[in-house]
């Protein structure tokens, strides 16, 4: 029933360049729905949907609950804080309590790498991976596919390049599965410190310094830059990492071309991300947070056995919905 | 005084007296009496037909987890030593990383009881170096060796500090006793759930670089160099560890190691997916890893094969990668595993792999058996290496069930185990019953 994606969305690297594409089709005529004056179809009334965020993070977690509403879907948000889960409760007795109360669908972000393959070994639900630690961030790199395909016209031979904690960063993992497939050029720019092994052999470019990024690229995306890493001695200091590998916007004067700059956010201005940069021209980063309900709401609607090619039809009239 | 038992007819492998041979062996007050073609029974014997089964030295495992004490649910000393006997092991050294640590006499004394009132495969305890494994002040040696302990090691955790590893090979030679390290630099390691390499970079894991090892095992050479004391290398994984062993060995250097039927087998693709029971520390690593493994082992520069034998109860591996604990248990899969991988693999010949899971175990912790020759306890194993059979978990002597092997095809298994004489594991009886 579910043929389109599979059972559950763990992460790019198992995606075909069809299904990406689909998904991002998809997203297409979703856009549309948030820009209506009563922001509802009925796509997925009478499934309900767990957002289970073990890990906190507002605005994934709000971009789900809006591309949920907007489908109808009836959803329960379930936070780490005060959760079974910080009372000891394993993540194997969630699924079996999940699977017992005949969940449509998990959203699950958590702070360990393979925690959203777990909970879909084990349950029927359809499952949506919205993190799982340093390993995958599906939805993000969906958005951002959409938002350059947007902004370019095209992704194919787009050349991309990841800027910043490479090492921890599972969003920069599901870009470079999804750039890759879909035939950009992609490269990655940051410390060595913070550079994982073996990365060339997953088709990408490793770049020294930012302004060879800046010389090269047709697209930035700027990742988040954790505090804790300075404190375990991945870098010197926040100072110096914007000195180094700050996207300012002196560097990208030098650019030869016009250049797109993303950012998945939250962002520390001033420590990867010069704040004129952000507000600047340059910047699509709210075309980011826009494109994320949409992209999500594409995945949604296909998980739960949505034909693609009703996409535009499932929009249906705009339901008045009273829950 | 139990009857002589004769073993008739199996292909006898004695790699202590370079022995292969059809030949009776023949068995009298639990020791060995004769082995010879055609000996014929003693009045009163039981004759016991092994036919196209090869008769070895009981199988030795230096590197066990027994979880007795603290943590009987896991494993006991009885269903560890059980375990063992249906491996072909005879004996085995139990590592003192207990609740409490096996780090004085009393404790080593109750491992020691615990054993003989099991009466299956001999339990060796091993103590700890320092107490508590703590890493700080060095346990009494002297005691724990009279009271049995056959050598000692912190295993679980590597010993941290160079000083003590020092004074620890230095201290032991008093006992003429080995010093099994687990060789890992911590501040290296720390977080790191499987190896460094693509594998961990695609699943987003935390890796332990092959150098975390190696760092440690240049340093316990260096120290052994230092102090003529006898180290014991556990658990090798990298080809970096080999290359060091074989420039230790070649200056002839009082240097042995240990590697495991996992280490020899598997990758570090064994992981994906995230399958917990691929999780070891140290980790499974490259293709090329095992390669060197595989040779050094042909070579003699790994000294032999250990288990390092890890029970956990069923769910605790049933969790994130990250969550779960490190080890799977290996002594009932230990013997098929080795002698598909590498006999039938070509690696070895099986005197060779007897040789290395026999032999040089029992001589380098200096336990009786590993040998045939007449007058040596009767610990024996009748192996069949004809039929393949396939793991099933479940049907495990140990507690516990965390093996990556699990429903793999494989060759060889013990069809009789015997200890001081003393049939301890019968696959014929065990079918029957
Ligand atoms: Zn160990």
């Amino acid at each position: 029933m579910t043929a389109a994606l599979g059972k559950d969305l763990i992460g790019l690297e198992r995606l075909s360049p069809d299904q990406i594409r689909l998904i991002l089709d998809t997203a297409e005529p979703f856009k549309e729905v948030s820009e209506r004056p009563i922001k509802k179809v009925p796509a997925l009334r009478g499934k309900t949907i767990v957002n289970l965020f073990f890990e906190a993070s507002t605005r994934t977690r709000i971009s789900f609950e809006f591309a949920e509403k907007r489908l109808s879907a009836d959803t329960v948000n379930v936070a780490a804080t005060g959760s079974a889960v910080q009372k000891g409760e394993t993540l194997v007795d969630t699924a079996k309590n999940l699977e017992a109360m005949r969940i449509d669908m998990v959203v699950i972000r958590h702070a360990s790498s393979g925690a959203a393959q777990f909970l879909g070994d084990r349950i029927r639900s359809n499952v949506v991976n919205a993190g799982d630690g340093k390993h995958e961030h599906p939805t993000q790199a969906l958005l951002d596919l959409l938002t350059i395909r947007d902004k370019l016209g095209r992704i194919e031979g787009v050349k991309v390049c990841l800027v910043g904690d490479i090492l921890h960063s599972r969003v920069a993992r599901s870009n470079i599965w999804g750039l890759t497939k879909l035939g950009a050029q992609v490269a990655v720019c940051g410390p060595h410190s913070l550079m994982p092994r073996g990365i060339e052999e997953l088709g990408v470019t490793v770049l020294r310094r930012v302004e060879e990024a800046i010389e090269w690229a047709d697209v930035l995306n700027v990742l988040r830059l954790q505090l804790e890493r300075m404190e375990a001695g991945f870098i010197p200091s926040l100072r110096e990492y914007y000195r180094v590998f700050g996207v300012t916007v002196e560097r990208l004067a030098k650019a030869p071309r016009a250049l797109t700059v993303m950012h998945p956010g939250p962002m520390n201005r001033g420590v990867e991300i010069d704040s004129r940069v952000a507000d600047g021209p340059h910047s699509v980063i709210l075309d980011q947070v826009t494109n994320g309900v949409a992209v999500r709401m594409a995945v949604l609607y296909l998980l739960a056995g949505g034909k693609p090619e009703l996409a535009d039809a499932a929009k249906g009239p705009a339901a008045g919905g009273t829950d | 005084m139990a009857a002589p038992l004769l073993l008739q007819g199996g292909r006898v492998v004695d790699p202590s007296r370079d022995l292969d041979e059809t030949a009776d062996v023949l068995i009298q007050d639990g020791r060995i009496a004769a082995v010879g073609p055609g000996l014929g029974a003693p009045a009163g014997a039981t004759v016991r037909d092994v036919r196209g089964t090869v008769v070895a030295p009981g199988l030795v495992d230096v590197h066990v987890h027994l979880r007795e004490p603290g943590n009987e649910d896991e494993e006991t000393i009885a269903t560890g030593a059980r375990a063992a006997a249906a491996g072909g092991f005879t004996a085995v050294c139990a590592m003192p990383n207990t609740d409490p640590v096996t780090d004085n006499q009393a404790a080593v004394g109750f491992i020691v009881r615990q054993s003989l009132r099991a009466g299956f495969a001999r339990v060796y305890p091993i103590g700890a170096i320092s107490v508590g494994q703590r890493g700080q002040q060095l346990a009494e040696f002297g005691e724990m060796v009279g009271a049995g302990a056959v050598a000692v090691s912190d295993d679980g955790k590597p010993v941290v500090s160079s000083h003590l590893m020092r004074t620890a090979l230095e201290y032991a030679r008093t006992f003429d006793i080995p010093v099994a390290d687990h060789c890992e630099e911590p501040s290296l390691s720390a977080g790191g759930v499987m190896h460094e390499g693509l594998v961990a970079t695609r699943l987003g894991l935390k890796g332990i670089p092959a150098a975390a090892e190696e760092i440690m095992v240049a340093r316990d050479i260096l120290l052994a160099e230092l102090t003529g004391g006898r180290v014991h290398l556990c658990h090798l994984s990298t080809r970096g560890s080999v290359e060091l062993m074989r420039r230790a060995k070649e200056r002839g250097l009082r240097v042995t190691a240990e590697v495991t039927p996992h280490h020899l087998s598997l990758t570090e693709t064994a992981c994906e997916r995230y399958d917990t029971h691929a999780k070891m520390n140290p980790p499974l690593r490259e293709a090329a890893d095992v390669a060197a493994l595989r040779q050094a082992l042909q070579d003699g520069v790994i000294d032999c094969v250990a288990s390092d034998h890890a029970p956990h109860a069923y769910d605790e591996k049933e969790a994130a990668f990250d969550d779960a604990p490190f080890g799977i248990v290996g002594l009932e899969t230990a013997f098929g595993v080795a002698y598909t991988e590498l006999v039938q693999g070509g690696a070895l010949t099986l005197p060779q792999l007897i040789l290395r899971m026999s032999t040089v175990p029992a001589q380098v912790f200096g336990l009786a058996g590993g040998t045939l020759r007449p007058g040596a306890p009767a610990d024996v194993v009748a192996l069949d290496v004809t039929a393949g059979w396939s793991v099933d978990a479940a049907r495990f002597h140990s507690k516990s069930r965390n093996t990556p092997f699990a429903g793999r095809s494989l060759t060889g298994r013990a069809a009789l185990t015997l200890v001081a004489g003393k049939i301890v594991h019968d696959a014929r009886a065990a079918a029957e019953g």
